[in-house]
């Protein structure tokens, strides 16, 4: 029972996280057509420059303006890099988007070096919120759903209830028609573009130090969040909203678990022969496949995903 | 006598709440030429989607040659002797005239997906590719890719494209849409020619053209047919007059 | 178009190539060029499978690797399971196993991967390829782990006419010899009926339905004998490397056969010839003499996809119009004039990415020291003379390029006006 509630609270907390990196790739993609394979680099590079300006002003600060700094960098790259990329069409706009995940790989090499920075939890940050049973919750953890929660009521309200937001949803379904309405799509596009990412950049500041802020941080959960587009179903919000919060608590419990999977058959049971190399795995050893699992299971079961409406 | 070369029956189709066919019953014979007439929106291309599976059908039946062909793919469906063509051309864009033209006789000659076969020896494809180049009058135009081919050009490969796997049951979906006057007649001549002992069915909105060439005509409104019958009675047709021919005839 | 199966003009070409290859030892004798040499003849066929998929069939994979990196542990396998018992020749066929397992690969994964194409088979290749390298280091019996597994190619007493594969410039026959085989099979797929409609298939799926064709299927098809290809290439890396690691499978590799595909040309059938060679060519010399490479192979990458789509490939094939087209001559003066100053803009701008890496992330010398050496110079790198004169060139060397390639540039588009307007 506490192991329970404390994973589940792990996993509502790091899928709100992924979460946010989801659904601005999810309004990129459906928005303009664009898989930006680079978003994840976008996560890196909030969580680095957070951790630049924490350790030259402070936490606060960093996390007001590394988002912003992210995003302008996002409308730059959709400005100059992927608007010229478009005219080649989607394969080479998504190759665009993959070398420019690898130069920023290569970029952050260059200035903060190839192993993981000191980016720390503020101290007013660090202590226990409260205690469930004889387990102890973070309060950074609390923070990080704080502002998890708190931007995605930003979020839809400036759909649901700006002309702007109202705009974005027209063109989410209709962009010839929003363009023959006068809108300048190219530049809500760069709009778009530039909130997403630092929507991203946002994640990467609050999820950098509670995790580890690290070159192979991008690659490591871009691949996961590529996973949630696909099994929440391609440019559904709603889809990647509950595929986030799925694969955000098949990680944490999974994690935490240690039985193997001779044990899980035995539950069920079912003994396998032993010795195998399968058998002694645990569910621990499993938990960097499940995510990739639930995928595969998905495309064959419900190829359009948990809630995609169309298919592509 | 053998079953009719397309029989649709109670067929249905809604996107979301709006039914945009509702309840087709259609026999099409054998060797006719059948036009599907009627006024923007009634359904005449969603028609041809349906029963060329481009989309599922909601409700209902359509039988190719006797037999139900509901729930198919399309691949499966061409197969079976029905082939298409689409109102925005639709080809190969970067290959070849010839290769537009090959690649459309391959399935049907019973290459299949081979890979242990060279195309250059295939001299059965090759020479059914470049009959159909002729008659479609491309033939000079054999090795341009077929994206930067004229508008015309590439409204008669796109019905090259269709005939060239000697389907029986041909759909044409608007083969004269945006010719001129000129370009017309030679279309209408060239689907003369290459239909000649098949069935054909098609949608067009020139009347010069439908009454030309068809041999009945259906008139489509509202996601109903609402006459079937030869060119001649559906002109006198007092229904279709009042639905459809009333305002259209008139202005073409 | 001839229907001769061997022309006299093909035959020429294809021997002339192959007599080439097998004659370059002759010329580059030293073993760090021979193992140049043996990695290429490997990319080349690992590109050129990789490109079945994107430029014939128009299917962007991100888990080319996994195909690759199976044959490679196959033929590892296979080759520690013969052990004693086998001979020169069973080695020289063992890349075949490799081939086996891709294909087996390409079989089982192509079911889940090619039921969508487009953006969704490139991410969903993208997590197969994840799920293969996460699999590979949950199972260190069949992988090895970290360290990889490791064999030895020289089995047996007796040679094979002479060849026993253990010196380098033994197994760079070989490799030659099956890259040859392989390429020529990949052409021959190009001239088939699945060939030309894997090219349908990727300018128009809705039609290829139309004319009969299952869209799923022939994609399918594609990925399992691009992965049988794949496979022979890891089988022969196996080889020629004698060690395999989980790294053969992994996403980077993938990243990198994508590039040198693109970059060498999909559009052309050489193209990811050209690629393999010039990107492996980079990546050794390039990479030893700086641990910034990465970074200008990725921005030479960027300035490819934004520049020249058609890769190397199509730029040479522009090239060859205008010279049949006289039009040569015209932009040749052109061509020499952008030379200098893209030189002193690339000067400036690799200056510049090598101090930062000397001040900020130096290997050998500790990040942030005042004083190191930067390609060959001894320079302060606390004072600012180093960095002003980088700046300084940069600018000068950016100014350049657009004053004068704003003149190139409309040279340029002129003779391509002429050149198509001849054609028209």
């Amino acid at each position: 029972m506490e192991f329970v509630a404390i994973s589940l609270l792990n996993g509502i907390t790091y899928g709100l996280l992924l979460f946010m990196l989801s659904s601005g790739l999810t309004l990129i993609f459906s928005m303009m057509g664009i898989l930006n394979f680079a978003h994840a680099s976008f996560y890196m590079l909030g969580a680095y420059f957070a951790y630049q300006i924490s350790s030259w002003v402070g936490f606060w600060p960093g996390l007001l303006v590394a988002p912003l700094l992210v995003g302008a960098v996002g409308a730059a790259v959709e400005r100059y890099g992927l608007r010229r990329a478009h005219r080649f069409g989607h394969v080479a706009e998504l190759l665009f988007t993959f070398g420019l995940a690898f130069v920023v790989e290569e970029v952050v090499h260059l200035i903060w070096g190839k192993v993981a920075v000191d980016y720390r939890i503020p101290a007013e940050l660090d202590g226990t919120l409260f205690t469930l049973f004889d387990t102890s919750f973070p309060i950074y953890k609390g923070f990080m759903m704080l502002i998890s929660v708190g931007m995605l009521v930003a979020l839809y309200a400036l759909l649901t209830r700006t002309r702007i937001g109202l705009i974005i949803q027209a063109a989410l379904t209709k962009p010839d028609m929003v363009e023959a309405l006068g809108h300048n799509v190219p530049r809500i596009f760069m709009l778009v573009f530039g909130g997403g990412t630092a929507l991203a950049g946002l994640a990467g500041v609050i999820g950098g130090n509670a995790f580890v802020t690290e070159p192979g941080m991008a690659a490591a959960v871009g691949s996961i969040v590529f996973v949630i587009v696909v099994v929440g179903g391609l440019g559904s919000l709603g889809g990647a909203f509950v595929a986030s919060l799925l694969i955000g608590c098949i990680q944490t419990f999974s994690v935490a678990l240690s039985i193997s999977i001779t044990d899980v058959f035995a539950l069920a049971g079912v003994s396998l022969p032993a010795g195998s190399q399968v058998a002694r795995l645990t569910i621990t050893q499993l938990a960097p496949v499940l995510p990739y699992l639930l995928m595969v299971a998905i495309l064959i079961f419900r190829p359009r995903g948990l809630m995609g409406a169309r298919e592509s | 006598m053998s079953a009719p070369a397309i029989r649709i029956k109670g067929l249905k189709k809604n996107f979301g709440a709006s039914e945009i066919i509702r309840g087709v019953d259609l026999d099409i014979h054998r060797g006719e030429r059948h036009a599907i007439i009627g006024p923007n929106g009634a359904g005449k291309s969603t028609l041809f989607h349906l029963i060329s599976a481009r989309l599922p059908v909601s409700s209902g039946t359509i039988e190719l040659k006797g037999e139900n062909v509901v729930g198919l793919k399309p691949f499966e469906i061409n197969r079976r002797g029905l082939s298409r063509s689409f109102q925005i051309t639709n080809i190969f864009h970067n290959l070849s005239v010839f290769e537009n033209l090959r690649c459309a006789v391959l399935w049907s000659l019973g290459y299949r997906y081979s890979f242990w076969q060279r195309l250059a020896g295939l001299a059965d494809a090759r020479q059914r590719a470049e009959a159909v180049m002729e008659d479609i009058g491309l033939g000079k135009r054999r090795d341009t890719p077929a994206g930067i081919l004229s508008y015309a050009e590439q409204r008669a490969l796109e019905i090259g494209i269709t005939i060239a796997s000697g389907a029986d049951v041909i759909l044409l979906d608007e083969p004269t849409a945006g010719m001129s006057n000129t370009e017309t007649e030679e279309a209408v001549a060239l689907i003369r020619r290459v239909t000649e002992g098949k069935t054909l069915v098609m949608v067009e909105h020139d009347m010069g053209v439908v009454f030309g060439l068809a041999d009945r005509i259906s008139v489509l409104v509202y996601g109903q047919v609402i006459a079937t019958d030869a060119p001649a009675a559906i002109r006198c047709n007092a229904a279709v007059q009042e639905a459809y021919l009333g305002t259209s005839l008139n202005h073409d | 178009m001839s229907s001769r199966l061997v022309t006299r003009s093909r035959l020429l070409l294809w021997g002339g190539c192959l007599a080439l290859a097998l004659a370059l030892p002759l010329v580059f004798k030293s073993g760090f060029l021979i193992s140049l040499l043996c990695q290429m003849g490997i990319m080349v066929v690992f590109s050129l499978s990789y490109n079945m998929l994107l430029g014939q069939t128009g299917l962007l994979s991100f888990g080319h690797a996994v195909y690759y990196g199976l044959g490679a542990f196959a033929t590892m396998h296979t080759l520690n399971a013969i052990g004693k018992d086998g001979g020169p020749l069973v080695v020289a066929l063992l890349p075949a196993v490799g081939a086996c397992a891709g294909l087996a690969g390409g079989v089982l994964l192509g079911y889940v991967t090619t039921r969508k194409a487009g953006t969704t088979f490139a991410m969903i290749t993208l997590g197969i390829g994840e799920l293969v390298a996460a699999c590979s280091l949950m199972f260190p019996g069949v992988f090895g782990g970290e360290g990889g597994v490791s064999g030895n190619r020289v089995i047996g007493k007796e040679s094979f006419l002479g060849f026993t594969w253990g010196p380098q410039v033994e197994m760079y026959g070989l490799i030659v010899l099956w890259a040859f085989v392989c390429t020529v099979a990949m052409f021959a797929l190009t001239q088939t009926p699945l060939g030309r409609m894997a090219n349908a298939v990727r300018d128009n799926p809705e039609r290829a339905e139309f004319v009969g064709y299952d869209t799923e299927r022939v994609r399918l098809l594609m990925v399992i004998l691009s992965g049988m290809f794949a496979g022979a290439a890891g089988g022969l890396t196996a080889l020629n490397y004698e060690i395999v690691t989980a790294e053969t499978l992994n996403a980077h590799t993938s990243g990198v056969v994508l590039l040198m595909t693109f970059v060498g040309g999909i559009g052309f059938f050489y193209g990811p010839i050209i690629g393999a060679i010039l990107i492996t060519v980079m990546q050794i010399v390039i990479g030893g003499m700086t641990h910034a490479w990465l970074l200008y192979f990725g921005l030479f990458f960027l300035f490819m996809v934004l520049k020249a789509p058609g890769g190397i490939a199509s730029l040479i094939a522009v090239q060859r119009n205008l010279w049949n087209a006289g039009l040569f001559g015209r932009m040749l003066p052109h061509y020499l004039a952008m030379a200098l100053p893209v030189l002193i803009l690339l000067a400036g701008l690799v200056g510049l990415v090598e101090l930062t890496y000397a001040l900020l992330a130096g290997e050998g010398v500790g990040a942030g020291d005042t004083a190191t050496k930067v390609l060959g110079m001894q320079l302060k790198l606390g004072s600012p003379a180093p960095w002003v004169t980088a700046l300084a060139v940069t600018g000068t060397g950016l100014i350049l390029t657009r004053w004068i390639g704003n003149r190139a540039g409309a040279a340029w588009n002129a003779a391509l006006a002429t050149l198509h307007g001849d054609k028209a």
